[in-house]
Formats: C-alpha cells, sequence, structure tokens
C-alpha cells in the first residue's frame, strides 16, 4: 500500500513543478480572460488535473460564479477524485451523455454488536478519508430502536459534531474545570444553542482545577448534572481499558445517580 | 524552515500543554493552533492580536421568500436534507422553501437548478484568522465559527500564513498544534510537515487512535516521533505503545509523567515549563531536545514538503 501510493506521489510532484514552469510562461488568467471568462459565470474545468485553471477561474468568476473540479481529464483519461465528491449530484444533472452514473463508495466500516444487554454500533472511518459526516449518519441509521440510545460524540463543534447530535433529546457535555475545559464548553454551549437542543453539563475531574465552569454556568443558568470526582484510579481503570463505574464504587454511585436524574425527566 | 506538527490522534491528550512548552522553550519559533473547531493554545499564550482576517470558505446556498414560487425543486435535488418546506408566504404561495444553512453543502445544486432565480449563493464567513504576538514569538491562530466547515481550508490558510511571518521575521521553526482524529482538518496540518510528534496516551483508546493516525503520516509521507504523556498511568500500555511505534518506523522521544503541575500551570494560564520544574516539566525539557534532534534528521520530507508548497503557489 503505501510503495506505489510514494510512488504516484513523486510523480504527482513532478508534474506540479512541470505546471508550475507552464502556469509562469503562459498564466492560465491570462488564457481564461482572453477566452472569455466573466464574473458570474460557472465554468467546469473538465480535466483540472491539479486545478492551475481551476483556481484562475474561480479568481475570474468572482463570487457569484463557479468552478467544478471534482472530476478531470488526463490525455483521453477521465478521471474523477473521489476525495473531493460531495455526492451532490450537480455532475450527472449537467451532463448532456447521461454518462456519469453514481456509485456506493465505501469509506469505512459498520459494526454492530452487543456487551451483555447493552446493544453496540460502531462506525470506523477508513484512514485518509476526509468526510465522516456520511459515516456517522450510518451508524445512527443502524442503531436499534430502543427506549435508550448514547452517542459517544466527537470533540469540536465541527460538522462530524453537528451530524452526531442532530435530533437529539438532550445533550450531555462533559468538561473539566479548567480554562481549556471552560472555553471548550463555551463552544459547545453556542453550537447547543444554535441547534435549538436541551443541554446540560457534567463536570468530571471537578476537583482538579479552579470554580470558573460553575461560575459559567450559574451566570447562563445551564444546569450541572453531576460532577466527578478526580481519581487516579478512574484514569488507571480506563487506561487498561475497563469501566470506571465497574472498578471505582464511588464513581459508580455519581453515574448511576446522573442516570437516575436524567430518567426522573429533570428540566435542564 | 522546518515544520513541526504535534498531534494526537485522541482528544485531550496533553498536546496544547505540550506546544505551549515548547513554544516558550524554541527560540525562533512561529506558531500555529491548528486545531481549528476547539483553539486552546490562546489560553495559555495570551496573544496580543495584530492582524485580523474574516475566513471565507465555499458558499451557503439562501432562499429570497419574495422570489420563491414554492415549485420545490430545490428540495428534490438537495441530497443533504437541508431544504426545508417551511419559510414565510408571500403574494404567490402561502408557504416558501427555507434553506437550514447549518445542513447545506454548499454544492450549489439548488441554485443552478432554480428556474426562478429565487436562490442566493453567497460566499459564506466561517470564521476569523488572526496573526499575533505572544510573549513566546508570533502565532497565527483561528477561530472556526459553530458548525462552520471548512476547518482544513482554514489550516492550510494558518500554515501558509506562518510560513509568510516565518520568512519575513527569518525564523526557522514552525510549530503547529494539531487537531484529534483523522479527518479534514489533521490531514491538512499534516501535508508536508516536516515531523509529526505523536503525544500519546496509555490508554487502550489512546493506543487505537495512535495506530489510526500513524497510519495517516505514513500514507502522507512525514516521518513520526512520539512521546507517552501520564506514562505512569500503565506502564504495561507505555511499552506496548513503544513497542508499536519502534515497529512502525517512528522514534520513541520521551515520557511524561503524570503531574498535577500540568493542571496547575494551565489554570496559571503558564507553560508547563514556566509554571513549573517537577517532573513533567523536566521530562518536556529532555523531550524537546530529542524532537530538535528529530527534526534536523528529516530533511527528505521537508525537501518533498518545499516542491509541494512551490507547487501550490
Amino acid at each position: 500500500m503505501t510503495e506505489p501510493l510514494s510512488q504516484s506521489n513523486l510523480g504527482f510532484r513532478l508534474m506540479s513543478l512541470m505546471f508550475c514552469v507552464r502556469d509562469w510562461l503562459r498564466p492560465p488568467t491570462r488564457i481564461l480572460q482572453e477566452s472569455g471568462v466573466r464574473p458570474g459565470m460557472a465554468v467546469l474545468d473538465f480535466g483540472c488535473g491539479r486545478g492551475g485553471f481551476s483556481l484562475a477561474a474561480a479568481s475570474l468568476v468572482g463570487p457569484e460564479g463557479h468552478v467544478y473540479g471534482a472530476i478531470a481529464c488526463v490525455g483521453r483519461q477521465t478521471l474523477i477524485f473521489t476525495e473531493l465528491c460531495h455526492a451532490c449530484g450537480g455532475c450527472l444533472l449537467v451532463c448532456p451523455e447521461g454518462a456519469i452514473r453514481e456509485v456506493p463508495k465505501p469509506i469505512g466500516r459498520l459494526r454492530t454488536g452487543a456487551s451483555g444487554p447493552v446493544q453496540f454500533v460502531e462506525g470506523v472511518l477508513n484512514v485518509g478519508e476526509a468526510m465522516s459526516p456520511p459515516a456517522i449518519r450510518a451508524v445512527k441509521g443502524s442503531a436499534p430502536d430502543v427506549e435508550l440510545t448514547v452517542l459517544d460524540c466527537p470533540p469540536g463543534t465541527s460538522c462530524p459534531v453537528i451530524e452526531s447530535v442532530r435530533g437529539c433529546d438532550l445533550l450531555l457535555l462533559v468538561t473539566e474545570p479548567t480554562p481549556f475545559g471552560l472555553h471548550d464548553l463555551k463552544l459547545a454551549v453556542e453550537m447547543a444553542r444554535a441547534l435549538g437542543l436541551k443541554f446540560g453539563v457534567v463536570v468530571n475531574r471537578a476537583d482538579a482545577g479552579d470554580r470558573e465552569v460553575w461560575d459559567y454556568c450559574q451566570r447562563q443558568r445551564i444546569a450541572i448534572l453531576a460532577e466527578i470526582p478526580d481519581d487516579r484510579a478512574v484514569a488507571e481503570a480506563y487506561s487498561r481499558g475497563e469501566l470506571a463505574a465497574s472498578c471505582v464504587p464511588h464513581v459508580a454511585e455519581r453515574i448511576r445517580g446522573l442516570l437516575e436524574t436524567l430518567q426522573s425527566g429533570a428540566r435542564v | 524552515m522546518k515544520e513541526l506538527v504535534v498531534i494526537s490522534g485522541k482528544g485531550g491528550t496533553g498536546k496544547t500543554s505540550v506546544v505551549a512548552s515548547f513554544a516558550s522553550l524554541a527560540e525562533k519559533a512561529v506558531l500555529v493552533d491548528c486545531d481549528v473547531d476547539a483553539a486552546d493554545l490562546h489560553l495559555v499564550l495570551q496573544p496580543r492580536t495584530l492582524r485580523r482576517e474574516d475566513f471565507t470558505a465555499g458558499s451557503k446556498a439562501r432562499i429570497k421568500p419574495g422570489h420563491c414560487t414554492a415549485c420545490g425543486k430545490c428540495e428534490e435535488l438537495c441530497r443533504f436534507d437541508a431544504v426545508y418546506f417551511d419559510g414565510p408566504g408571500n403574494g404567490k404561495v402561502p408557504k416558501t422553501f427555507r434553506v437550514d444553512t447549518i445542513a447545506c453543502e454548499g454544492c450549489g445544486v439548488c441554485f443552478d437548478f432554480c428556474a426562478e432565480k429565487a436562490i442566493d449563493f453567497a460566499p459564506a464567513v466561517c470564521g476569523q484568522w488572526f496573526v499575533s504576538q505572544t510573549r513566546c514569538g508570533p502565532m497565527v491562530h483561528a477561530r472556526l465559527g459553530v458548525a462552520a466547515e471548512n476547518s482544513g481550508k482554514l489550516v492550510t490558510q494558518l500554515r501558509r500564513t506562518a510560513q509568510q511571518v516565518a520568512a519575513q521575521q527569518k525564523r526557522d521553526l514552525i510549530l503547529c498544534d494539531g487537531s484529534p482524529g483523522i479527518g479534514c482538518p489533521v490531514i491538512a496540518s499534516l501535508t508536508g510537515a516536516s515531523l509529526a510528534l505523536f503525544v500519546v496516551e496509555p490508554t487502550a483508546s489512546g493506543q487505537h487512535d495512535f495506530l489510526r493516525v500513524a497510519q495517516l503520516t505514513m500514507q502522507l509521507g512525514v516521518p513520526g516521533a512520539m512521546a507517552v504523556n501520564k506514562a505512569d498511568l500503565n506502564g504495561e500500555v507505555t511499552r506496548d505503545l513503544e513497542e508499536l511505534a519502534g515497529q512502525r518506523g517512528i522514534a520513541v522521544v520521551g515520557r511524561i509523567p503524570y503531574d498535577p503541575a500540568v493542571t496547575r500551570a494551565q489554570i496559571a494560564r503558564k507553560t508547563v515549563v514556566e509554571a513549573s520544574d517537577g517532573p513533567a516539566a523536566q521530562a518536556i525539557r529532555s523531550l524537546w531536545a530529542k524532537t530538535q534532534e528529530r527534526l534536523h534528521l528529516s530533511l527528505p520530507a521537508a525537501v518533498g514538503g518545499l516542491v509541494q508548497l512551490a507547487a501550490q503557489e
């Protein structure tokens, strides 16, 4: 896997260097200008290669126009850069010959299983694949319809997170009482509010830092649903791949309490 | 010019604490916070902003309610379930269509096929990026709007700006704080870098995520070095991690012990090496020395990166 990849990489770099020289001798912008590309136009760069002309065209058509370039033509061979394809279906709609067909593309693996009474669904994205939202949609779509579904979400507030939390009944924001924890919590709160989701906060390692998280939640009228104390035993259990709830009794108690709070339909 | 990217795979392993400490140990570096989804480096380095720019990437569709005839073509064509039939009415129809900007992927298909030209498709401001001054040197960082996309493009923008700053100020090292995961922003922060430093935790999930991100750096041709943070939490997993790294040609450059001084430094808004001289601080100092050695060895990838950058310009 590694070797052919690095070879093609070298070829790509040499090709790019060659194009650099070409672009310097005959700037793509001038060629496009002469051929009448104007602001507001839609340009399909059929054979975009490394995109020298696509970029030049993009600067010419301006914000009102479009340039498409996930499809390239090298010699007599048409290539599709599947990594750039967002599956919008636009090329199918504009191809006059009906020559483009969509096929499913594997981007990862979906696994289901069970641990005791708990059913489990997991999606694993292939390494090198940039877009995870379709995989997240697939995971959510194959979760069985049961009384309580718990989703473990990625960090941050970008597309994968939005895709994960969309349509949930309650968002639990787990934070730490540190400047990093509080900063990222504020972003998560902003996201939850933008999406109109109900949410509450859980403070993990509650005695490890300062009191800023509590002050913030009080000012913003955000419910703190549980506090889990800092305990090295939790970190050690986790490092062995074991559950804190089954190894550390006082933590288990807090987590059971949290579950009861949620099931009693506490107002958040 | 060398570019060191600190990544982890898993979140919360202490990447940013290591980068901040490196920043105060490095003499002539430009700092970049590539973790644009949840940028934290500025909390420790407290930058003074010198330059502020809007980041626009991609476009978002917006239906002009006055022009919409509710034909439903946009809803039919949208592959991202971003069109809803709950917009305000106008003189012609009681209800119009509306685009959910968070769900909109920005493909422009609805805009192209709207017979009434009732759809606007304008570039969206996804966030802001900054060039700042900190006590440890210049820093390039960003704030991405909530639910904004194109974080990979923003990362590329930050790295390019950092390269310009480094060239102007004759600084020979770019120090990047990467983001967790293996997705689009991580790929954007690694492409063409001189060295990737993995900061990993000796946990089952830390190990799993390390293997995935190590596979990514191999695919991208970026040499790697690894340090285990909180190494004493689980000696066995730490040894496993180091062995796995060795098998993949990733140099093991240090172990950082579990030390409450790290959290205390963060609360004091200081870097670990500024705030303490305890076991973690000492480990980070020696880690920095070893990482510098690796940086000087990583010539081939740097040359490859330069060719790639030259090609992009």
